[in-house]
């Protein structure tokens, strides 16, 4: 096919909206835009396994430590969907985990946040992983096939890790004095930064115009934002807790919930490695992977070896 | 809060094969996010899940074997280190894969023939539950066998490595065949196990493994024990510490 009628293939089924598939021919930007978004996903999923290890060992109950592992286990899932589904894009995961390694890929800005205390594994599932689902409910439309397929698959998770945490954050205000305050101080924490998991408003945003334009974007960051305010606020008056925002407001004639200004200074400074846990994150992740090279040279070995025993015998 | 004890013979039976894999399981979590690969952080959650699956299950039991006084939790989060009766080698802390492998594999090794055995318990519950734990040991020793292997022939460092794991393991393994009156009565009721008959079969696995891997079996005679008397190491009381706080700190409540 000559590159016009190519191009004008991709075109047409963008326009379509049908899916774009591996061996399909598309722009160099559209590729590298995709392996960037994907892999910054698949990092947010690995590197968001440790706020929530944090609190593993110290679960209250039997149960409530099986579900955060089962949970945990499922983000390691999820970053493993990711990566191979960007492995379609002709990276390597290797390469992509040497980029997150070397700070030159990101993962979302949340994961750099501390977790204190118990009621934050109840608000981060609640709210980050409800942040997560309304983002990646619209990513099923996304152009990229092997993308929106994995977001279908990983999709149906979130949701039970968003209900594992309401329940948390449900059982700690119907709880004692002691509880209601640790739920109350875990929104307070992480309610803005939840909010700064939709990225800068479109104005300020980058990728967004040509994202949208190819369909790997659907919905911009701040539509995003205003639906999962819209769904959350209701939910943390149910709870009984207070948002820490004085501008929180129902606007009656849009129907939308108004909020005040997100603070943009925390946000870029986080996204750019400054945040409160950037550094120890990424040292966690690094030391892993050096601690375990020599487990993976010994596996590789082991299977050179029997490969040359099989092709000997 | 009162300290929790089990009255019966029975429970204390149950609550001591319920420790092991609540240690183990404890042991197994501290490593998730820090394997080598995230398949492996995958697998280690799994394992740690069933053995944390298996431990709730006992202590259930247990508890209703008592008359129902106490629960699961309070059994694993509201007793002392002197109370805890696990094997002293799920204890064990693991400085790197090799080590955590090598415990994991020895400890596979011996659950593969404890739950067959207790798979034909007179007791039903006991034997419910051991059947299911039988076919989960059996995968984690799959599992556990073939990176002992891997390792064992795989680069210089890796037979090292794994090699000095499984010397570092080594002296906790006698006291799984360990047996004392109480094992004695349970066995003699065909509801428990006599340790000692589950030698044999151990020995077999363990050395036919080491030897696919290289690896040798230590000759060192030490061997050390009394866990299921609550005689530990050092290591229990601090990762107890860390899985009792929760409730130690905020007794009574509800989670
Ligand atoms: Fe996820
Ligand atoms: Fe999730």
């Amino acid at each position: 096919m000559d590159p016009d009628a190519e191009e004008q293939m991709f075109a047409a089924v963008i326009a379509a909206d049908e899916k774009i598939e591996p061996r399909d021919w598309m722009p160099d930007g559209y590729r590298s835009s995709l392996i960037r978004q994907m892999a910054q996903h698949a990092h947010s999923e690995v590197i968001g396994m440790q706020p929530e290890a944090n609190w593993i060992l110290r679960a209250p109950t039997l149960l409530r430590k099986a579900i955060l592992i089962a949970k945990v286990q499922d983000e390691a899932g999820h970053g493993l969907y990711l990566y191979s589904a960007a492995e379609t894009l002709g990276v390597s995961r290797d390469e992509l985990q040497r980029l997150l390694h070397s700070g030159r890929q990101k993962y979302s800005s949340i994961f750099n946040y501390p977790t204190l205390s118990w009621a934050d594994m109840g608000t981060i599932g609640w709210l980050v992983d409800g942040a997560a689902i309304v983002n990646q409910i619209v990513l099923q439309r996304t152009s990229y096939g092997p993308y929106s397929r994995a977001m279908v698959k990983i999709c149906k998770e979130e949701s039970f890790h968003a209900r594992q945490g309401y329940s948390i954050m449900m059982t700690l205000v119907d709880g004692s004095e002691e509880q209601k305050a640790m739920a109350q101080d875990a929104i307070d924490r992480w309610w803005w930064p939840a909010l700064m998991m939709f990225g800068p408003h479109d104005s300020e945003s980058s990728h967004t115009e040509q994202s949208m334009a190819w369909k790997i974007k659907r919905i911009t960051n701040d539509d995003l934002r205003q639906m999962f305010i819209d769904q959350t606020v209701p939910q943390a008056h149910y709870l009984g807790l207070t948002i820490p925002d004085p501008e929180l407001a129902f606007d009656e004639e849009t129907g939308h919930w108004n909020i005040g200004e997100i603070d943009w200074e925390e946000f870029w400074a986080t996204i750019q490695g400054d945040g409160p846990l950037n550094r120890e994150r990424i040292a966690h992740k690094t030391k892993a992977w050096d601690d375990g090279r020599w487990v993976r040279e010994g596996a590789s070995g082991y299977a050179a070896k029997n490969r040359s025993l099989d092709k000997s015998a | 809060m009162n300290t929790i004890t089990t009255q019966s013979p029975l429970a204390t039976y149950i609550v001591r094969h319920a420790d092991d894999n609540v240690i183990i399981g404890q042991r197994l979590a501290e490593y998730i996010s820090r394997a080598p690969e995230l398949e492996e952080d995958l697998a280690v959650a799994n394992f740690a899940l069933d053995h944390i699956g298996v431990a709730n299950h006992l202590y259930t039991y247990a508890a209703s074997v008592d008359g129902g006084q106490s629960d699961a939790d309070a059994l694993a989060m509201m007793r002392s280190e002197r109370e805890f009766t696990n094997l002293l080698l799920v204890e064990q802390p693991h400085s790197d894969f090799g080590e955590l492998m090598a415990r994991q594999f020895l400890f596979d090794a011996y659950q593969v023939g404890l739950w067959g055995a207790l798979s034909e318990s007179s007791d039903e519950t006991i034997s419910g539950i051991s059947q299911r734990a039988v076919k989960e040991a059996a995968y984690h020793l799959r599992h556990s066998s073939g990176w002992v292997i891997r390792l064992g022939d795989g680069t210089q460092e890796s037979h090292d490595r794994m090699q000095s794991g499984i010397d570092r393991m080594w002296r906790y393994t006698e006291e799984l065949f360990f047996s004392d009156e109480l094992d004695q009565e349970m066995a003699r009721a065909a509801i428990g196990v006599d340790p000692a008959i589950l030698r044999t079969d151990w020995e077999r696995v363990v050395d036919d493994v080491l030897e696919e891997a290289t690896l040798t079996r230590p000759s060192d005679p030490y061997q050390t024990g009394g866990g299921r008397s609550g005689g530990h190491t050092e290591h229990l009381g601090k990762l107890l510490a860390e899985m009792q706080w929760m409730q130690r700190s905020y007794p009574g409540m509800t989670w």
